[in-house]
């Protein structure tokens, strides 16, 4: 289980946040989010004890725990093994490990080079 | 049989059933689906078809369609209905499964929105008071002209087959994976889904009888293939 690089923007597992959450920097999430989360042009990991009741907007999204909502990363998505996901996934790239566990759409892009 | 159902039906003997060759681990065989080579035919040759997978999570499967350019969606059909708010009693006091409720939470999708639906060995291992129910959403959620595949063990199968889920991993063969359940959805002794029940073919042409056609691929290994279209 990866653990969060040091620097790096966290939510502990015990704080709960309910509404928009929106940065510039990448975030580790390991407590409880419910509402919509933007970090475009950045990375959102959800950890292990993660709960996430939100619409996802990243450029890259890492989840080891539970998330429930749509997924638009514009770079990559990767589903860890622990991973729960209820919702739709859009993305140019996307890695699943063998027990995650995905309810929902996977919608590649591609983008023309 | 119904007049619709011999117009259709057409018996067809060409799947080999499993090779006995282990993939990836112990638990893992593969085996050619004749069902599969034919479905294989319309997602080659077409572009941005919208396709339904009911088993287990698959990263081979989501792998294998977006790939080719088609959008795939994921929905563990049996893992739902182990939902501990399902099980309720009929008007005879009989245990089964609130189907309403679980149509309301899975299977959502607009009418005729799929080209293709994986149904796999789903209606075997599904609870009986929810098999109708989910054929009935699997015929309003496929275009018409859609295709359904899905298996069905025979009697000789034995009440023990384990309940296996598949991956694409070529044109006609899968790879056969045990399903195990994870700690907190067994129920009994038993660590997987067991078989519910062995339908013959009068009884899956009377499940699938709203559907166009049915095609019947005979395997070796005690597995009838079924491919239905809308």
């Amino acid at each position: 289980m990866s653990a969060p690089a040091s620097g790096l923007a966290q939510i502990g597992k015990s704080v709960f946040i309910k509404g928009e959450l929106s940065g510039s920097e990448d975030l580790y999430l390991d407590g409880q989010v419910e509402g919509s989360i933007a970090l475009k042009g950045n990375s959102l990991t959800v950890g292990p004890n993660g709960q996430v009741k939100a619409s996802v907007d990243a450029k890259g999204v890492v989840v080891q725990g539970k998330l429930e909502g749509n997924i638009q990363a514009s770079d990559r998505v990767e589903l860890r093994k622990s991973a729960v996901v209820t919702g739709d996934i859009a993305t140019q790239r996307i890695s699943i490990e063998e027990g995650a566990y995905l309810k929902g759409k996977v919608d590649i892009h591609r983008t023309d080079k | 049989m119904s007049p619709v159902a011999q117009t259709f039906m057409k018996l067809f003997r060409g799947s080999t059933g499993p090779e006995t060759l282990p993939a990836q681990g112990s638990q893992k065989l593969t085996r050619r689906s004749s069902g599969l080579g034919e479905l294989s035919r319309t997602w080659e040759s077409a572009e941005a078809l919208c396709i339904l997978d009911l088993g287990s999570t698959s990263p081979t499967n989501i792998r294998h369609f977006t790939e080719s350019g088609h959008r795939i969606y994921s929905e563990d059909l049996l893992t739902a209905s182990t939902d501990p708010g399902l099980p309720t009693t009929d008007e005879q006091g009989n245990a089964v499964l609130d189907s309403r409720k679980f149509l309301a939470d899975n299977l959502v999708y607009p009418a005729a929105h799929f080209d293709v639906v994986l149904c796999w060995n789903l209606p075997d291992y599904l609870h009986e008071s929810l098999v109708k129910p989910v054929v009935g959403r699997l015929w309003s959620v496929l275009k018409p002209g859609g295709m359904l595949l899905a298996f069905f063990h025979t009697r000789d199968a034995g009440p023990d087959s384990p309940c296996h889920r598949y991956h694409i991993v070529g044109t006609d063969i899968l790879e056969m994976q045990k399903i195990e359940l994870r700690r907190e959805l067994r129920r009994g002794a038993g660590d997987s889904f067991q078989l519910q029940r062995v339908f013959n073919n009068r009884h899956i042409e009377n499940l699938f009888r709203d559907f166009a056609s049915i095609k019947f691929f005979l395997a070796r290994d005690n597995i009838r293939e079924v491919l239905v279209v809308r």
